[in-house]
């Protein structure tokens, strides 16, 4: 029953995000400036931001971005942990030593910090849209070391598995063996890193736009409408002076990634999650 | 079972003990608090580059002059008397005697020359000594007596009396010594790092007020580590701290709302002398296509971009009205220096179009483009993190697309910004902000000489490449060596005319001096310039809290 629902609510929120052009009240990065703050009215149902861009639409919009291209993301880290794992494990000896070696070098290295690195030698002049695309794309390209552990062990206790043996035995060459064999069997695997990753570059993201760093204006996305609620006291002075309507405006994009979080780990089975 | 009451009976323990801790911390008696955000980084002033190391060394050390922060006039302080000689080479102080330093050892002429020998030491790397520094040579210091004292300059300085608002003096018997003894109304007790700095009154303070009665007031004055703004907010409300230095537009705000009006604890002072501008890559040799580095360079590009942003929208929408149109580089909080005949560039689309159209831009659909087709679009870096900044460009960005422009802002931690705008000039356009310490524009030389590494558009020129800004050359030498104050005004004047007209920079706006000071505190002269609320430290007083009281209401 909670699968179903949070699944129902996955399909929602996605659904909600592809459609977010068409569904959207109002343009997300239109400034209304005589509704700087507004409260919510049936102009603008979940109230105005700080320069009087309706908050409904940016949610929607972030929604989009955030959700769309964090899977993206993930794609690419397992695909990339994919394919080192599996190397990693079928060569064994040196190379394996090599490979690991590499990845324990990526974990150790403060992400954030690389990211910054990275983000500060990009083009400068590229479009929003295009620049978050390349932030997911850093982020995926920056996240396989993690799931490519997890691949290296589970290829490793197939390849002592005794289907394998007789594969061998036959005289199966390697490429078949790895292009063939393994990858049906670590599929699962893979399954559970993806759904892991989601949720996991979703947050990374709002990390990054917590520290003004994630999407540029006017570009929403869910990290960058949260930094809204990083200041003490305007969260104290919102939560327990506003109307109960303005509080939940304010509210609403944390309580939406919660949600999404949420959704993401308990729609699928916690077995493929921990396999 | 047990062990949930003992847990219970330890929470209740504790949540009655830290009140009573927290109460037994407010009741210390005169002693001012307010906090600094970070540990100071040196305790010797001639080191000193960071805010915390300046409040420090400003609350324990003396100075020959003081610039008065309520009327921006210069005060004698350790010197009673001074002569400006040989066309602005040389100044001569006669001595305060009488005075001690916070050991009890007494100051003499051989303590300034000692500070100022010190300062000029190449080994020493002093940020003070850039200052002091004129055409690149030394400045010395010679002894004429006891009480009388000779800096002598390479070259003249026009308005030299001002620098020594920025000299603390060392005592000369404290040689070596990183916390040496001061003249300031207080003395360094204790410091824990990333925790405090506690001060203590200096006992052989030599100022006295017209009662006769021994200066400082306070007993001390105990200056926190607050990383944090809000938490320095939250605990001024709860009356744990006196006094917040400058406040950014929506704590103010926010402060004003929860007081609802009925105290006075926040303050808008009016215009300081801080802002927020804008500038084009000017750079000739940077990575930038050709076509772009025309468009920077034309005047009638810059101008219309101006013209294209709503400044009143910007000070109204971000600084709720607490901040007016930036004019050029100084506002009207420098009452000498600014010219008060130019006005800020009014908002004017249209008239826009109309200067673009000069240099053949035109509208192609939604787009502008160039003579030669290409849409007019570029990036504007600035620094992340700053939440009012970025709104702003955010602005910018909405009243751009309205002549066409695509306007696309990037965000970048701080070294990289300095990294693009000094040494790859690989930026087409940067947003930050203006800080002005010094009211005279001398100390403006590096930003306004096309030589000047700080000519940000475009630095470190071997000659001026454009007519004007060989006309700002000469107009700042002229400023720079004039000795006579009208004569530097209407130079200066010039050179803020010439600014405004070829707009190398785009004065945004000009924020209000905000700060929160508690009714608790007495004799506050709050000013505009830094440090603005504790700039009279000796001369503050603090009234004993009512049991229980708290500034703000927390509703």
């Amino acid at each position: 029953m909670t699968r179903t629902m949070a699944r129902a609510i996955l399909v929602l929120t996605f659904l909600a995000a592809i459609l977010a052009p068409w569904i959207a009240p109002r343009a997300y990065d239109h400034q209304y400036r005589q509704a700087v703050n507004a409260s919510p009215s049936s102009q603008f149902p979940l109230g105005a931001d700080n320069l009087g861009r309706d908050r409904l639409s940016r949610l929607l919009e972030g929604a989009r971005v955030s959700l769309l291209l964090a899977p993206a993301a993930a794609a690419l880290a397992v695909l990339l942990a994919a394919i080192v794992g599996i190397l990693s494990a079928y060569l064994g000896g040196v190379w394996d030593r090599l490979i690991m070696g590499a990845v324990d070098l990526l974990l150790a290295l403060p992400w954030l910090f690389l990211l910054l690195a990275v983000r500060a030698v990009l083009p400068l002049n590229v479009a929003p849209r295009l620049s978050v695309t390349l932030t997911f794309l850093l982020l995926g390209a920056l996240g396989w070391a993690a799931p490519a552990r997890v691949v290296r062990a589970q290829v490793r206790a197939l390849l002592d598995s005794d289907f394998l043996l007789q594969a061998r035995a036959l005289g199966i060459s390697p490429a078949r063996v790895l292009t063939r064999q393994l990858p049906p069997n670590v599929a699962p695997v893979l399954l559970a890193q993806f759904c892991v990753s989601v949720p996991a570059f979703v947050l990374a993201e709002a990390s990054l736009g917590l520290l003004g760093l994630g999407v540029s204006e006017p570009l929403p996305s869910l990290g960058s409408l949260l930094r809204d609620l990083e200041s003490l006291p305007a969260l104290h002075a919102s939560l327990f002076q506003q109307a109960p309507m303005e509080m939940a405006a304010m509210l609403a994009p944390a309580a939406f990634l919660v949600l999404v979080i949420c959704s993401f780990q308990l729609a699928f089975p916690q077995q493929e999650i921990c396999s | 079972m047990i062990r949930r009451l003992f847990l219970l009976a330890t929470i209740l323990a504790a949540a009655v003990a830290l009140p009573a801790r927290y109460a037994f911390a407010q009741t210390s008696n005169n002693e001012l608090r307010f906090a600094l955000r970070a540990d100071p980084k040196t305790f010797n002033p001639l080191l000193m580059a960071d805010e915390p190391s300046e409040t420090v060394s400003y609350l324990t050390h003396g100075v020959l002059i003081r610039i008065n922060r309520a009327t921006q006039q210069l005060q004698p302080e350790l010197a009673t008397s001074w002569k400006v000689t040989e066309g602005g080479r040389k100044i001569t102080f006669t001595l305060r005697q009488g005075v001690t330093f916070s050991d009890g050892t007494p100051f003499t002429s051989a303590d300034v020359v000692y500070t100022f020998t010190s300062m000029m030491d190449p080994k020493l790397h002093s940020p003070i000594a850039d200052t002091f520094q004129v055409d690149g040579g030394p400045t010395t210091a010679h002894a004429n007596g006891k009480y009388e004292v000779t800096i002598a300059f390479p070259a003249p300085v026009a308005g030299l009396e001002r620098l020594f608002d920025q000299a603390p003096i060392l005592s000369a018997s404290a040689s070596g010594k990183e916390a040496s003894p001061g003249l300031g109304p207080f003395m360094l007790a204790e410091y824990k790092a990333g925790n405090y700095v506690l001060l203590h009154r200096n006992s052989h303070y030599w100022k006295h007020d017209a009662q006769g009665k021994q200066l400082p007031y306070l007993d001390a004055v105990r200056l926190e580590i607050v990383p944090n703004r809000d938490l320095e907010m939250l605990r001024f409300a709860q009356g744990e701290l006196h006094l917040i230095n400058n406040l950014d537009a929506d704590s103010f705000e926010r402060m004003a709302a929860q007081n609802g009006g009925a105290s006075n604890s926040a303050r808008d002072l009016g215009p300081s002398l801080e802002g927020e501008q804008m500038w084009f890559n000017q750079v000739a040799a940077s990575p930038l296509p050709d076509y772009k580095k025309a468009w920077f360079r034309s005047t009638n590009f810059r101008r219309a971009i101006s013209g294209a942003i709503n400044r009143h929208d910007l000070t109204r929408v971000v600084y709720q009205n607490h901040a007016s149109p930036g004019v050029g580089p100084f506002s009207s909080a420098n009452k000498f220096w600014f010219n008060a005949n130019l006005k800020a560039h009014p908002y004017d689309p249209a008239d826009a179009l109309r200067r673009l159209q000069l240099d053949g831009f035109h509208k192609s659909g939604p787009d502008l483009v160039d003579a030669s087709g290409h849409v007019v679009e570029f990036s504007v870096i600035t620094n992340a993190g700053n939440q009012s900044r970025e709104r702003v460009a955010a602005m910018i960005q909405q009243d751009l697309k309205q002549i066409g422009v695509h306007l696309n802002i990037v965000t970048l931690d701080f070294p990289s910004i300095i990294t693009r705008i000094t040494q790859s000039f690989d930026y087409e356009a940067c947003l930050l902000g203006l800080v002005n310490v010094d009211l005279d524009p001398s100390a403006q030389m590096n930003v306004w000489m096309s030589s000047g590494e700080n000519h940000q558009w475009n630095p470190a020129q071997k000659t001026p490449a454009t007519a004007w800004e060989a006309e700002l050359d000469q107009l700042m030498k002229k400023q720079a060596t004039e000795l006579d104050p009208a004569k530097r005004k209407a130079a200066f004047d010039r050179v803020q005319e010439i600014v405004s007209e070829q707009v190398p920079f785009l004065y945004l706006v000009n924020k209000n001096a905000l700060t929160a000071v508690s009714p608790a505190l007495g004799n506050t002269q709050p000013s505009v310039l830094r440090p603005q609320v504790y700039w009279n430290a000796e001369t503050l007083t603090l009234a004993a809290p009512a049991a229980g009281s708290k500034q703000l209401a927390m509703k």
